[in-house]
């Protein structure tokens, strides 16, 4: 395991949740707002499922700040490895943007299960990202 | 009561590349073709906003075009620069404070798609690090939502392309010049799934200049001139889904394209099919599709029908973004805006040339949309005289 990509970004229980924000009227966003923004926002750990609200490929190596494979010192678009995008719909909570992995493009669609996990991004760093249920148990822990 | 406001002057620079002119001296020359086109000199302009997004102050300017210290306001609101800058023009005169008002907009960008800086849109670093915070993806998953939810194919997306390249090769202004047919544009490589590279525009170069005018001066120097009849400008109204979110409210909010819309349509008095010809900001095929709605022009999921049947074309029932767009001028961001009225002003006063929308259109419409969630709407009309 890597370290975090921010330390505050999920939780550090055994099974991580995905940290937001709740504000005094109930309303919860995500992330959790920084700096003076955070007044009167509570960190809220949000839902560890979802459903898939839209979703897209990253078939391009993103210009700095990405600091994903193809970034690095020598490195470039060779190096690059696509990922899936999308916006997962927390019930009742928030739609959060997040990475989507052990699925293929061809699988998605509006409303697929999803569940929280952390992945390794890069040489240093893990990111959180969103797979189907179904992938949960083929893959070991 | 307010002054009416006209434009009697528009000027361009070729969109594209033109290496060895900065982005500046591309405005010079646009404010310059501007000032021909209406029989003006630049000591007659009493006042004037512009600006660019990665290009520098437009107020410097004035080293080339003359120290008539007149008021240059600088105008720096990222994709509304230019329809910022037309408002705050249009209004100058429209007060009664100025008779003779420049709006300007020029840029020069890097090739390549936008890498924006979180921290300048108030956002953790982390949504840059792991690759979320890209313009392509936002208009992706806007679109791919909005094909499920509306029927819209991914045909349609390409045959957005393919009229904007057909429009560009009959534009003198326009950067992209070949026409690319729809079984290229579907299999190009893709970008952000479903949208392939021909489906995105690019940064690019150019500038657009206009020159606005009360009517009181406008009919004393005999100008030929088109009516502002509308300029509107909106951001984010609550829980709205724009480009750069890490998180979205799931209670569904407005947009602020519709509620520039909304606001131009009820300032002039006119309905969406009063318009004669549109330019609809066109970051990709898939928000032109989903602007035509936005703005009114029809219902969420028609234009499968518009697109199938040649509906938006030149010579259609509403001609969309007549000079190509985006998509076939490249998006100088700080220009853009300009551009669509300076087209729009091109059709009005029937110099569109091989473009030339038929059929005398009476009322031009022009939207802008833009980081961090802010639109520009704009309504023109020929009176008949």
């Amino acid at each position: 395991m890597g370290q975090k990509i921010d330390p505050s970004l999920w939780s550090d229980d055994p099974l991580p949740h995905l940290m937001g924000g709740k504000r005094a009227s109930g309303e919860i966003v995500f992330p959790m707002p920084l700096g003076d923004a955070a007044e009167g926002v509570e960190p809220h750990k949000l839902s560890r499922r979802g459903r898939l609200w839209s979703w897209t490929s990253q078939d391009f190596l993103p210009k700095a700040p990405y600091e994903g494979p193809g970034s690095g010192p020598g490195e470039g678009p060779p190096d690059f490895l696509p990922f899936l995008i999308g916006y997962v719909e927390l019930p009742g909570e928030v739609i959060v943007q997040s990475r989507i992995v052990d699925a293929r493009l061809e699988d998605l669609h509006l409303g697929l299960e999803l569940e929280f996990c952390i992945v390794p991004f890069n040489a240093h760093h893990d990111t959180f990202a969103f797979r189907p249920l179904a992938a949960t148990d083929t893959r070991p822990a | 009561m307010s002054e009416n406001v006209h434009i009697i002057g528009a000027g361009i620079h070729p969109f594209g590349r033109t290496d060895g002119r900065s982005g500046r001296e591309q405005g010079v020359y646009a404010v310059r073709e501007a000032l021909k086109d209406a029989g003006l000199e630049w000591p007659d302009i009493e006042c004037a906003y512009g600006g660019s997004a990665a290009a520098g102050n437009a107020d410097v300017m004035v080293n080339e075009l003359g120290l008539t210290s007149l008021p240059f306001t600088n105008v720096a609101n990222g994709c509304a620069t230019g329809g910022s800058a037309l408002a705050a023009a249009s209004q100058a005169i429209a007060s009664g404070a100025h008779d003779l008002a420049l709006a300007v907009g020029f840029d020069k960008h890097p090739r390549g798609a936008f890498n924006a800086k979180p921290a300048d849109y108030g956002l953790p670093e982390w949504y840059g690090q792991t690759g979320m915070m890209l313009t392509t993806q936002f208009f992706a998953l806007k679109i791919q939502r909005y094909m499920q939810l509306h029927g819209i194919s991914r045909t349609t997306l390409g045959r957005v392309a393919e009229k904007a390249f057909r429009n560009g090769t009959i534009t003198p202004h326009a950067w992209r010049r070949s026409p690319v047919d729809l079984d290229t544009i579907m299999n190009a490589a893709m970008v952000n799934d479903p949208l392939t590279r021909f489906m995105f525009c690019s940064p690019a170069e150019g500038a657009a200049a206009l020159i606005l005018a009360s009517e009181r001066k406008m009919k004393a120097l005999g100008a030929d001139g088109v009516k502002i009849r509308a300029v509107t400008v909106r951001t984010r109204p609550p829980n709205s889904f724009e480009v750069f979110q890490p998180g979205i409210s799931i209670q569904q909010g407005g947009k602020p394209t519709v509620l520039a819309s909304r606001a131009a349509f009820e300032r002039a008095g006119v309905g969406p099919e009063d318009i004669s010809v549109a330019q609809l900001q066109d970051t990709e095929s898939g928000a032109e599709i989903m602007h035509m709605a936005e703005n009114g022009f029809c219902k969420d999921g028609e234009q499968e029908e518009w697109l199938a049947n040649g509906w938006s074309e030149i010579g259609g029932r509403l001609p969309v973004n007549t000079d190509g767009g985006c998509l076939a001028c490249g998006e100088p961001v700080g220009a853009s805006g300009l551009r669509q009225v300076y087209e729009n002003v091109q059709q009005l006063r029937q110099r569109g040339g091989e473009r030339q929308v038929p059929g005398k259109p009476r009322l031009a419409y022009s939207h802008v949309y833009g980081a961090p969630g802010v639109s520009a709407v704009t309504i023109l009309e020929r009176e008949r005289v």
